[in-house]
Order: C-alpha cells, then sequence, then structure tokens
C-alpha cells in the first residue's frame, strides 16, 4: 500500500486554474523527484498536503488524499505533523538567537512538571535540557553532523542551518514522509554532495522523501521516481531510470499551445549597440556573478531563467541600482557604473519587476507618474515664468491623455491615483512613462507579472510596435519562457549567476529546459 | 447620496468635526453675547500668528522625514537672533528685518546637520526628532543662563548675566507686524496679544502670504518636485537618479528655516520671546493645524496649512471665551491640549493614507 496518495487534486484561485487532476504516489521509503518551472504548481500542491491556512482562505481544493489507505483530511499544518509529515522550506524556518537545541526542540521541548505548572498547567512545566541535548545529538547524529548542539544558529553557514532543519524534522518520532523543497539551491557542490548521501541513508531507516527541485542531474542522481508538473498539470510520472535527463528537460518545458512567434529576422548586419563585459551584481537573491553579453541595436533580447539564479540582476546591474562591477559600453563609449541617472541621461531606461516598490509613485496621479522621469531628466514639462522653471501642468495632463488613449489605460481619469489601479493597468503607466521618455534601450523586468490576459498580449504587442516602429531596443527579462519565445529575436538563459547560453526562439523545448537547469547541453543537436 | 459622499470624503472626518464644533462654538458665542468684533480681529491675528510656524512642517512632510516636532532647533535660533537683534539696539521694523536675517544663515546650518542625522535615521524620524527637540531645549536652558547679553531688558534684574524667563518686547518690535497697514486700527491686549476690537492685520497676513508664496512655487520647481519624489518613494527616486539623502537635508533645512521665521513672527505677534521650556510646545499646535488642514505624513499642501491654521486657532479664540462662561478657569486650555494632542494620535494611528 502507498504510503501518501494524492487523487485528482484540482485547485484554482479566483477562476485561474493552478492545478488540474494532478495524482501523486509516494511509497514506504522512496525517493521521488517532483520537478516542474516556476508557476507550475509545486508549491500549491505542497500546500494542499499541509493543509495550509491559504488553501482554505481561497475555497479550498478537490480531490482527495490518502495516507496508508486512510483518508487524510488537513485543516492544519499541524494536522500533516501529526500524520508524519515533516518540510525543510525553501527558506529557513529557524530562530537565530537560539542555539542548535532549542531551535530543534522549538514548542516541542522536553518538560516535566514543577510546582507552578502543577497550579497553572502544562504550558508552566519546566524544560527537561538533559533530554533535548541527548534527542538532538542523536538527530544530528543521523545526519552525519559533527557539531556542537550548543552553538546558536547565527553565524553557522547556510549548509548548516540546512541540516538543522532536517535534523528538527527526523526529531520527530513519527516521520515517514519529509518534503525538501529546493534543498540545495542554497548549498555549495560539496555540501550538496554530501546532503544527498545524507537524504539516501535517511530513506534506508524508512523515511520517504519527497525532493522538490530543477536541478535535472541531481534529481536523475538520486531519486527512485520522479514526477514532472507543467502548467498545473502533471505530465510525466515514471521510475527514474526508464527516463533522461533529456525527457524530464522537455517535460517541464514543452507548451502545448502554438506560439504566435513574431516574424524571425536576421541580426547579423545590426550594429553592436551595449556591450556588457565581466558584469557582476550584488543583488539579493538575484545576484550575477560575470556576464558577457552584446546587445545589438533594434533587437528585443529575451533573458531568462530560473527564479534565484540572476537573470532579474542584470537588468537592475546594468542600471546600478545595485552594486555592480564590470564594464558597460553604449555605442563604444564606456558608462559610469551605479549611477542609474548617468544611465538615464544616455538614454537608457528600466521598467523594475517591482512595480509598486521602484515602478510608480502610488499616492500621485497617472499623468505625474508617466511624466516624471521626462520632467527631471530631460527637463521635459517645464516652462519658464519670469527668471524660473515651473512645472507645465497643462501639458503632462495633454501628454498623459494621450498615454491613456494609445494605451488604453483603463482609469476614471489621468488624475486618478495609480494605487488604485490593475496590475495590468499599473504596468501601461510603467510603459507609457518609458514611452514619453523616449529612451534608445528599453530594459523591462517581468512585464507580464500578476496581470490578466487581455492586458498581457496588450504589453506584448505594445513592446513590439516600439521595436518595429519606433526602433526600439528592448532587453526584456521574465520568468515566462513562452512569453519571451514569442518576441525576442535572441534569448539569454542565465544560470547560476553566469550566462549559460544564448539560444534562437524557435531552438527545440528539451533545450531550454536543459539551459534554465544549468546542464551540459552538448548531448542534445539541434 | 453619492453628492453627500463625495463632499464628505473630500471635507475628510477630521475637519468635519472640528468644523461642526467650531460653528457651534460660534453660535453659542452669539448668544452669550461675547463681543464679536474682538473675536474675529482676534482670530485673524491668531491665524497670521501661528500660519508661518505651521507653513514649516510643508517642506518635511514632502520630504519625507514625517512632522518635524524638532521644530525647537529653529525656534531657539529664532529666539537668539530676536535677541541679538533687541541687544544690538535695533527697534521696529529695523529690528524685525534684524531678527530675520540673522536667523536664517544660524538655522541653515543647524537644519543642514539635522538633516544628516535624520539621514542615518530613516524610519524614526518623528521619535528621534521628539529627542532631540527636547535635548536642544534643554540644552539651550543652559545657553541662556551663560550668554554674554547686557541689555537690561533682557537679563535678570540682578546679576550680570542670564536672560530672564519672558522679555517683553515693548520698545523695539513688539506688535510691529500686527500694527502695520492694520486696518481698522484697534487697541491690542499687552498681556495677550489679541485684539480689542475688530481688525485686519494687513501687514502680519501679508508676511505670510509671501512666505506661503514663496514655499508654493518652490513646490511647483523641479527641485521641489524632486524632493517630494524623494519623500514619497524613496526606490522610485533612487531608479530615476535623484540623491533622496540630499533632497531629505534640503526638506529639513527649508523646514528649520522656516521655523526660525515663524518664531520671530510669533513673538512680535505675542508681544513678548519666552526662553527656557518654552520652545518645548510650539511643535505640538503647529503639528496638530496642518494634520487638522488635511495633511498626512506623506502630504502637505499650502492649502492645508490655511485651512489648518484657521480651524484650529479659530477654535481656541472661541473657545477661550465660551467655555469660560459656561464653565470655570481652566477649560479652554483642556479642550486646546485634547484637540491637538489628539489630532497628532489619530493621524499617526492612519499611518501615511489619510487623515
Amino acid at each position: 500500500m502507498a504510503l501518501l496518495e494524492m487523487k485528482n487534486i484540482s485547485k484554482q484561485y479566483s477562476g485561474n486554474p493552478v492545478l488540474k487532476n494532478v495524482d501523486l504516489v509516494i511509497e514506504e521509503g522512496e525517493i521521488h523527484g517532483l520537478i516542474g518551472e516556476n508557476g507550475a504548481g509545486k508549491s500549491t500542491l505542497m500546500n494542499i498536503l499541509f493543509g495550509m491556512p491559504v488553501i482554505h482562505s481561497t475555497g479550498g481544493h478537490e480531490g482527495t488524499m490518502l495516507i496508508n489507505g486512510e483518508p487524510f483530511v488537513p485543516t492544519e499544518p499541524t494536522d500533516a505533523m501529526n500524520a508524519g509529515i515533516g518540510m525543510v522550506h525553501q527558506e529557513f524556518m529557524l530562530i537565530p538567537g537560539f542555539t542548535i537545541t532549542e531551535n530543534v526542540k522549538l514548542n516541542r521541548e522536553n518538560t516535566f512538571a514543577s510546582p507552578l505548572s502543577r497550579v497553572f498547567g502544562k504550558r508552566l512545566e519546566n524544560l527537561d535540557r538533559k533530554t533535548m541535548v541527548a534527542d538532538t545529538k542523536e538527530a544530528l547524529n543521523k545526519l552525519h553532523m559533527d557539531i556542537d548542539e550548543f552553538v546558536k544558529i547565527e553565524g553557522l553557514p547556510v549548509g548548516y542551518m540546512q541540516f538543522v532543519e532536517i535534523a528538527r524534522e527526523i526529531d520527530k518520532r513519527n516521520l515517514r514522509l519529509l518534503i525538501l523543497d529546493e534543498p540545495t539551491a542554497v548549498l555549495t557542490e560539496s555540501e550538496a554532495e554530501k546532503f544527498l548521501e545524507v537524504i539516501k541513508s535517511l530513506s534506508e531507516m524508512g523515511i520517504a522523501i519527497l525532493f522538490i527541485t530543477h536541478r535535472l542531474e541531481e534529481i536523475k542522481s538520486i531519486s527512485d521516481r520522479i514526477t514532472v508538473l507543467r502548467d498545473g498539470e502533471m505530465v510525466l510520472t515514471q521510475n527514474t531510470d526508464e527516463v533522461t535527463t533529456l525527457d524530464m528537460a522537455r517535460a517541464m518545458v514543452g507548451r502545448s499551445i502554438e506560439l504566435s512567434v513574431e516574424d524571425r529576422r536576421d541580426l547579423s548586419e545590426h550594429p553592436l549597440h551595449m556591450e556588457i563585459t565581466d558584469l557582476y551584481v550584488d543583488m539579493p537573491g538575484e545576484r550575477v556573478r560575470g556576464i558577457n553579453l552584446e546587445i545589438k541595436k533594434g533587437e528585443i533580447l529575451g533573458i531568462g531563467g530560473l527564479a534565484g539564479q540572476g537573470k532579474i540582476g542584470v537588468a537592475n546591474g546594468i542600471m546600478g541600482l545595485y552594486p555592480t562591477k564590470g564594464k558597460i559600453t553604449k555605442d563604444g563609449v564606456e558608462m559610469k557604473l551605479n549611477d542609474p541617472r548617468g544611465m538615464l541621461r544616455n538614454n537608457v531606461t528600466f521598467l523594475s519587476e517591482d512595480r509598486k516598490g521602484m515602478g510608480l509613485l502610488l499616492d500621485d496621479s497617472i499623468e505625474y507618474n508617466i511624466a516624471y522621469t521626462a520632467l527631471e531628466v530631460k527637463n521635459r514639462f517645464l516652462k519658464r515664468v519670469l527668471f524660473s522653471d515651473f512645472v507645465d501642468n497643462k501639458a503632462i495632463t495633454e501628454n498623459a491623455e494621450q498615454m491613456i488613449k494609445d494605451l488604453d489605460i483603463r482609469c476614471t481619469s489621468g488624475k486618478q491615483h495609480t494605487r488604485r489601479l490593475s496590475g495590468g493597468n499599473q504596468q501601461k503607466v510603467c510603459i507609457a512613462k518609458a514611452l514619453t521618455f523616449g529612451p534608445d534601450i528599453l530594459l523591462i523586468s517581468e512585464p507580464t507579472r500578476g496581470i490578466d490576459i487581455g492586458a498581457k498580449k496588450l504589453v506584448m504587442d505594445t513592446l513590439v510596435r516600439l521595436n518595429r516602429e519606433e526602433g526600439m531596443t528592448i532587453v526584456i527579462t521574465s520568468s515566462e519562457l513562452a512569453e519571451l519565445r514569442q518576441i525576442s529575436d535572441r534569448i539569454a538563459i542565465i544560470s547560476d549567476g553566469k550566462l549559460h547560453a544564448i539560444l534562437e526562439p524557435d531552438a527545440p523545448d528539451e533545450l531550454f529546459g536543459l539551459a534554465m537547469a544549468g546542464d551540459v547541453m552538448s548531448e542534445v543537436t539541434s | 447620496m453619492t453628492k453627500i459622499k463625495e463632499t464628505y470624503e473630500k471635507i475628510g472626518f477630521p475637519r468635519l468635526i472640528i468644523g461642526v464644533f467650531l460653528i457651534i462654538l460660534l453660535v453659542a458665542s452669539y448668544f452669550l453675547k461675547i463681543n464679536q468684533a474682538n473675536l474675529w480681529g482676534s482670530i485673524l491675528i491668531r491665524f497670521g500668528m501661528n500660519a508661518i510656524l505651521v507653513l514649516s512642517m510643508v517642506p518635511g512632510i514632502r520630504a519625507g522625514i514625517g512632522i518635524n516636532f524638532n521644530l525647537a532647533i529653529g525656534i531657539v535660533l529664532g529666539l537668539l537672533a530676536a535677541l541679538l537683534s533687541i541687544e544690538w539696539g535695533f527697534t521696529g521694523g529695523m529690528a524685525f528685518i534684524i531678527a530675520i536675517l540673522v536667523s536664517i544663515p544660524m538655522s541653515t546650518i543647524a537644519g543642514v546637520i539635522y538633516g544628516h542625522i535624520l539621514n542615518r535615521v530613516k524610519g524614526q524620524e518623528m521619535t528621534v526628532g521628539n529627542y532631540i527637540g527636547l535635548s536642544v531645549v534643554s540644552f539651550m536652558c543652559i545657553i541662556w543662563l551663560i550668554l554674554p547679553f547686557s541689555d537690561r531688558s533682557l537679563i535678570w534684574a540682578m546679576g550680570k548675566t542670564g536672560l530672564r524667563v519672558t522679555i517683553s518686547m515693548e520698545g523695539n518690535f513688539g506688535h510691529y507686524l500686527n500694527k502695520l497697514w492694520a486696518f481698522p486700527k484697534a487697541e491690542v491686549d499687552p498681556t495677550t496679544g489679541l485684539a480689542q476690537g475688530f481688525t485686519i492685520p494687513t501687514g502680519l497676513l501679508l508676511f505670510f502670504a509671501v512666505c506661503a508664496l514663496a514655499v508654493w512655487l518652490f513646490n511647483r520647481s523641479k527641485t521641489g518636485n524632486a524632493m517630494k519624489v524623494s519623500g514619497s518613494n524613496e526606490q522610485f527616486a533612487i531608479s530615476n537618479g535623484l540623491n533622496v539623502n540630499r533632497y531629505r537635508v534640503l526638506g529639513t533645512t527649508l523646514s528649520t528655516v522656516l521655523a526660525a521665521i515663524g518664531v520671530i513672527v510669533y513673538s512680535q505677534s505675542y508681544g513678548f520671546i519666552q526662553l527656557y521650556r518654552a520652545p518645548l510646545y510650539m511643535a505640538m499646535p503647529a503639528a496638530a493645524a496642518i494634520l487638522i488642514g488635511g495633511a498626512t505624513l506623506k502630504e502637505a499642501k499650502i492649502s492645508h496649512v490655511i485651512i489648518g491654521t484657521f480651524l484650529f486657532q479659530s477654535l481656541l479664540v472661541v473657545a477661550l471665551p465660551v467655555i469660560n462662561v459656561i464653565s470655570d478657569g481652566q477649560m479652554a486650555e483642556i479642550v486646546r491640549i485634547i484637540v491637538s494632542n489628539g489630532i497628532i494620535l489619530y493621524a499617526l494611528t492612519r499611518g501615511g493614507t489619510e487623515a
């Protein structure tokens, strides 16, 4: 009998299906790999398994779950824990100022009765530190961890924190299934190797492991079976030795929908516009570690890759919003680094992935948002009265009215504050801002994140129009590969902070899959 | 119905409450046979007396440092400038002008220093400002005692140094602006600075108008816009290549300079220079006034200054006689404290969104 069976799991968030009839079976003691792109539905599936509040507050889910053949209906994470399911999250949930023992035993401390607790109840019992230490040592030993249990978490290397998290889970006596969410993402190579050994020995102890990752080689080497999710559907579930990494890559990326690919263009004649040499960007969570990239005049260059690999860092680095080193030249002239204003002056503009934080003044009007960058950097929308320049509100309004019409921004008027707009309309305001500024090179990050399908199409169409009609060079960074393949002339795939490959948009799916996973691509002959 | 709702939203809850309360008091004052001419003359004087201090809140809020609770730093320097002007023997208009001219460079330097301090404590400006205010006032309590002033009207009757707690400006530039081009002429009560009969203090109001116009023009300039953008969204400002810290220092400095000018106008209107603990209690009413006027912790306009100062000061002027008739002694002062602290509390709980 299977340890865990999830049958016909479906889930939608306000009408948007994120999981469609997913079946997942995990046997006792096996290592099961779960892979999929960002947004494929992996986290949602885990949230359902854990009975997270976010599932119930959005209308619950369909389908059933069985543990050892018994129906399992978790309504809160504690239910999952009682059923013997433990999870190690991608972000560590540890208290820095506490020792390893205290973290491992957090809220499950061994206690003994005291006079106080006899009067006021169990919550006031004393800590049985001896047992706590002994238990922790035992758990650490199981993981082959040679570290003192009284050390505080702060200052520990990241790899060790990961092990402490696991120690906490295996200290739970009834643990039968351990879920690891991208556990090796933060580990160095040697740490990762050690980690995988530990995982194997855990599974030999009879604990089933569900391993979520996007490193295909890793999952291939360690797992017994794998399941691939794509767009909320289960597209593959098989014994690992029956599939190749190539199959996995294809399954992960392949789209059933037709791409309306723009006409291919020959860019060999296009002159070099911007050259990036050995660029390092210290952007937390999206570090760039030495990228060389050439941007040609009049092209649309896509930048893709998985989350956390550094693709977001590239545009932020070029703009100088995070500490940067390396060399950037535009039309042969070397640019000053870490100087957003200098970049703007040189007609390079950036629409941030953080629309609400960096892209908009939420408590100002649409028209002011659209005009401000051009006003500040290019001295537009100013008029001279006597001896000084003042802001020309009339010109700002007129410009905004034109933009609202051209881009179909849905609003009550240009005076409306941008906070009240939907995500799609906010993005249109950002694009209007860039249009008003009139850059040579437009850097745009995650242009369609969090906006609905209709607005998505309009945003993408506008970008293509700007490129074709105004000759604007566009560098578009996106997590959605389909979107990049639809409009880009070339797609640069960033993995582990480095440029991994530059692909044609119509390159085969498996090539994209492997490139994003950071794997060698020599085995594919296209 | 939607019309009513729209109007209500435009006016806002605090202004509605205070406006209604003010109207009730005004009606009551009429039936209690309180002299209406005195009342309105006093309202106008109190308005002009306080408006520049309230105006000094505007650049601070727009630059993103929130309410400048540390007005005290500008205030003590304004007072020092006024004292120097008297010490040097100037009288009348000349004394007033010299006081203003001396106060500007001093408060500029102090404002720049204070601005740099605030850049190190982003997010805590109002708390830190409060404590710096307390420290500055306490420090000046020592300084007032040891400054080598020699004019007999300034220092204690006994001994050679030490400035008095309250210094009468009679004979130098007390009530100078109040009386400038005022019509119809009315006597001014020497102890309260309020009018005995109706009067329009043209000079006083005009001086405020000039200051307000200067701030308004600044707000519409490119620099003023850059300062506002720095204040409302730091990330956005950085991505537009603005030096956020520099604009914060600018806003803080403007606020400090206006506070110095404001206190000189306030003192001449009151007729007394108040030293030692007094500067501590001047930031709160100014903060309350601009918040009543509709400003938030993130947005402030000249209209907020005018509406707020008018509502707040009229309330005080009207409440005093009315409450004294129907109740006794200290009630008016209590109402003032409840209103001013209550409205600040209300604004702080509302955060940056609306007040």
